[in-house]
């Protein structure tokens, strides 16, 4: 929580501009996905930036900006614990029950 | 906590151990790890940010990745040179858009560098100082509009073969900026081939400035793909670690037997006498590479070296005071402020999972 966390959070003048994520929703219906990231000073200029780097050819109606600092992300080493819990409940799946044969549309 | 914090190394204690138990542990966990790390290339899978990785796979990647970025941003200086002097409107829009797309793929890989626990900054001084280096081929100079078309055809011809591997490449953001940027370098290579076609089949003139564009630009292509096999001494760590899926002279050769037929279309020849199809091995033989001249030109005694590293640092230096108010700017205006022109946007209450930010710059524009 960390040192580059602060770093990134008060860049002081001339040194790195903070890192923004960028999600782009390819139209409306569909979800923002994340398609990189830039750095900028600000939140507009990291929105200008975002939209000239991953959008120049029609890829984007819609543009997310987020501070790289305020991203959490599960780790690597938890994993196996972390996500274990639908492993051993295969009855959350629908290919887990029997159905009579000839019953249709279930 | 931030993701990107999280990449410098992970072997770090996470939680509290006794002195005593730090030291197994921390032995037991690396080898637990280095194993994940062997299974994981060995299935071909992608290995991310957050994993844990050898630091000598890292420091590859870094110094790949960076030296790659450097040379979207160096690799603008040749072609820039000719927007002011494009003989079209059409073919300087398109020049245009062509140096702003390399732009762009320097900045997709310097942020695919940034996730192996580096900063933009630090690579770029490096380059600056110059302790990076950047492809070979930027060190010639553009002296006929012809070369704009050459260094498409060519240059980001040769960009291609060697970059649509490295889509596969097992380090996850350095193969995904790859996707990006392969499929916008296939717009430059086609106006690039496009360009030379209509110069091949002009006036007499213009077909002569192409064929000569061609013969300065065909060999330092070549050296593109680095030295040979036998001479290229990261070669097989970078293959086992699937960074690399093709030798320099595999790649080298597929090039060749691409461009052949390709300089055919166009009714130009390549400059080398020694081109002669080779039915036995089902590839174009081709002469010897000046491995003299490469090692030169990466030495610094290139032709352009230090005008273009120097046009660099005198960019970074006198825009200096530029980045310095943007950030005294962005002090001043705390995050969620509206720039002046846009009217201040009542402040919706964002649904719990749905950052406020976007919200209201969606809003306002």
């Amino acid at each position: 929580m960390s040192r580059a966390a602060e770093d990134e959070a008060e860049p002081g003048p001339g040194a790195g501009w903070p890192l923004w994520e960028v999600f782009v929703r390819p139209r409306r219906g569909l979800a923002h996905t994340h398609a990189g990231s830039v750095h900028a000073p600000d939140a507009e200029l990291a929105l200008r930036n975002a939209r000239d780097l991953f959008t120049r050819r029609g890829e984007g109606v819609s543009l997310w900006v987020v501070p790289a600092a305020a991203v959490t992300a599960s780790s690597p080493d938890e994993r196996d614990p972390f996500f274990r819990p639908t492993a051993d409940k295969p009855y959350r799946h629908p290919t887990f029950y029997e159905v009579p044969e000839g019953v249709r549309h279930l | 906590m931030n993701a990107r914090a999280e990449t410098e190394h992970a072997g770090n204690g996470t939680r509290d151990h006794t002195a005593n138990d730090t030291a197994g542990r921390a032995a037991n966990d690396t080898a637990g790890r280095a194993a994940a790390f062997e299974r994981t290339i060995a299935a071909d899978e992608r290995i991310e940010p957050r994993d844990w990785m050898p630091d000598a796979y890292r420091a590859t990647l870094v110094r790949q990745i960076a030296q790659h970025a450097h040379s979207e941003i160096i690799g603008m200086q040749p072609e820039a040179d000719w927007i002011t002097r494009a003989p079209s409107l059409r073919r300087k829009a398109i020049l245009i858009a062509k140096v702003q797309d390399e732009a762009g793929h320097g900045l997709y890989l310097y942020g695919a560098a940034e996730t192996l626990g580096t900063s933009r900054e630090e690579l770029l001084d490096k380059l600056h100082a110059g302790r990076h280096k950047y492809s070979s081929i930027f060190n010639y100079p553009t002296l006929t509009w012809a070369d704009v078309g050459a260094i498409g055809w060519l240059v980001d011809g040769a960009a291609i073969t060697n970059q649509v591997p490295l889509c596969r490449c097992s380090y996850g953001p350095y193969a995904r900026a790859m996707v990006r940027i392969c499929k916008e370098e296939s717009f430059h290579q086609r106006q690039g081939y496009e360009l030379l076609h209509t110069l091949a089949h002009g006036t007499s003139a213009q077909r002569a400035m192409a064929q000569d564009a061609v013969d300065r630009w065909w060999w330092p292509s070549l050296m593109m793909f680095g030295p040979p096999d036998d001479a290229s001494p990261r070669t097989e760590q970078s293959m086992a670690w699937r960074i690399k899926r093709h030798t320099n002279d595999e790649l080298r050769q597929r090039f060749v037997d691409i461009c052949v037929p390709q300089a055919e279309a166009l009714g130009l020849t390549l400059p080398d006498p020694e081109l002669r199809w080779n039915e036995e091995r089902g590839h174009w033989d081709f002469g010897p590479v000046d491995w003299a001249e490469f090692r030169a030109v990466l030495a610094g005694e290139g032709p352009c070296n230090e005008e273009r590293i120097s046009r660099r640092r005198r960019a970074h230096a006198e825009g200096a005071w530029v980045r310095e108010a943007a950030s005294a700017y962005a002090a001043k205006h705390p995050r969620g402020d509206a720039a002046p022109h846009v009217p201040a946007a009542p402040n919706v209450p964002a649904a719990p999972n749905v950052p406020a930010a976007p919200n209201v710059r969606a809003g306002a524009s």
